[in-house]
């Protein structure tokens, strides 16, 4: 049988770019949501939002001139910008002008790529100007561009394509290349996914008032997950990014191993038995984390701690007795739970991918970051486990195995397991 | 060869050369896609930089015949000649 372990990250997300400062900006509880004047401007009704702050100059280290020529498409750059730091952290290098590396792929997913790109489009198509349109709308618009200009800059010769399930992408690109490699298809998978920033892509969120409204003088208490309070997810942008490769591979290139991907499961609730568009089955959550335990060869009672999806919304307690029910723990049982989402707030197709890369930093560091804005835990939460599983303040603990799940509309789920690395 | 056009429009070649092919490499006879080795979608936007530098406007049939440097001087000049 063989073994997946992950060997390089990259990440670009809203409270910190790179694996240093992101990984302190958790530990920290620094957060990344911020007032946005042009959401104001427009009128919205939430007025804020966590997207990464990239410093000027950074761009031109990731793209040629000709690529940065009327690049318009946030995505894109956020995604470039983690799958390449990913790539060099892997120890991994570009290939060669002439032979892709047929042993590598990527799998990079995301929602709507390159909104403000084709905002200029439509505007340059509606004013009958299509001829103005340039050789790139077309790249930088379509889903797949982040794959595609990732497989390009580093020469990958395997699968090169882009998942797309609302805000479970990210963790299923995990999954998906997993099957890949365990299947012996590919060596090694370059996985993540990017989100969009800007008001065209948040303000569909916007208008189905899901978005918190009362915090726009006070961004960084919004984010609210299993908090009482809780009021609505803030949106976010960004790109996580995880070089997955088989152990014999890792172990031949003498690379560094970060963990260990056990598997886990995906599934869908079918809109059916509770579940909705935008409603999650219960049991179809249910199903998928047990069926993740049997699929990765592990017992609840193993899972040292859980990145749950726990957005900020009135469903973060169904969500916990989800948890509960499937693994068969309560209380002072259940395992530590968090949620990026109160420093990141919820990045959409790009919020699983951050968070597998926050949840692999917890076992690298050994940490296990603290939960901002849940002094106030929800009681329907509080009834279910113990509060003490629900750390305020980040603190030294070697997790063994940690638990990631995330939901998204369209009533889909995906689960996945990562194991400190033992050889 | 007008100089000051054909020093304008090398100077729009240059950001679509690849990375093997140097400024120094563009001669009057230059062909874009065999020679320069540009990348054939690359050459819709050299026209479009070229009508924004030129403030011009180029047909189709232009596009077609523009496959050398020295063919792409000779269309602005008739297109400057014209305007």
């Amino acid at each position: 049988m063989r073994r997946v372990v992950i060997t390089g990250m990259g990440v670009c997300a809203p409270n910190g770019i790179g694996l240093n400062d992101f990984s302190e900006a958790l530990r920290q509880g620094k957060s990344g949501v911020r007032f946005q004047p042009k959401l104001k401007e427009l009128q919205f009704g939430c007025q804020i939002a966590a997207n990464p702050l990239l410093k000027e100059g950074v761009k031109e280290k990731y793209f040629t001139p000709l690529q940065l020529r009327g690049l318009n498409a946030s995505g894109l750059v956020y995604g470039v910008i983690a799958g390449v730091d990913a790539w060099n952290d892997a120890g991994l290098s570009k290939s060669p002008a002439g032979t892709p590396d047929w042993d590598s792929g990527i799998l990079f997913g995301t929602g709507i790529l390159g909104v403000d790109k084709f905002r200029e489009a439509i505007y340059k198509v509606d004013e009958h100007n299509v001829r103005r349109l340039g050789s790139t709308a077309v790249m930088q618009t379509m889903a797949s561009g982040i794959s595609a200009y990732l497989g390009g800059i580093l020469g990958c010769g395997n699968q090169v394509t882009t998942n797309s399930s609302a805000c479970s992408t990210g963790t299923e690109s995990v999954l998906m290349a997993y099957d890949r490699i365990i299947s012996g298809n590919a060596e090694r998978m370059l996985v993540g996914s990017c989100s969009d920033s800007g008001p065209y892509v948040w303000g569909g969120f916007d208008a189905m008032r899901i978005l918190p409204r009362k915090y726009n003088n006070n961004p960084s208490e919004a984010s609210r997950p299993m908090s009482e309070t809780a009021s609505g997810f803030v949106p976010g942008s960004g790109a996580g990014a995880l070089v997955m490769e088989s152990l014999e591979s890792a172990l031949h290139r003498n690379a560094k191993i970060y963990a260990e991907v056990l598997g886990g499961h995906v599934n869908s609730g079918g809109q059916r038995g509770g579940g909705t568009m935008t409603a999650p089955n219960n049991e179809a959550v249910q199903q998928c984390i047990i069926k993740g335990m049997k699929n990765a060869d592990i017992e609840s009672h193993e899972i040292d701690a859980i990145n749950g999806h726990l957005t900020a919304t009135s469903k973060d307690a169904a969500e916990i007795s989800n948890w509960s029910e499937a693994l068969d723990l309560k209380e002072v049982n259940f395992p530590y739970i968090n949620s990026f989402k109160s420093m990141v707030g919820h990045c959409l197709a790009a919020a699983g991918s951050i968070e597998c890369v926050g949840v692999v930093l917890q076992l690298a560091n050994n940490q296990i970051f603290g939960n901002v804005n849940c002094e106030d835990i929800h009681p329907d939460i509080t009834s279910q486990i113990a509060s003490t599983k629900i750390p305020l303040k980040t603190f030294s603990f070697k997790a063994d195995i940690i638990a990631k799940a995330s939901f998204g509309f369209g009533d889909v789920n995906a689960c996945v397991f990562f194991k400190r690395y033992i050889d | 060869m007008n100089s000051e056009k054909y020093q304008k429009l090398k100077e729009i070649i240059a950001l679509y050369l690849p990375e093997d092919v140097s400024v120094n490499d563009i001669t009057e006879e230059s062909h874009f896609i065999n020679e320069l080795n540009i990348n054939s979608a690359n050459l819709v936007d050299i026209i479009l930089d070229v009508e924004d530098a030129f403030d011009i406007m180029l047909e189709n049939e232009d596009m077609d015949q523009m496959q050398t440097v020295k063919s792409a001087v000779e269309i602005i000049e008739t297109k400057l000649s014209n305007k």
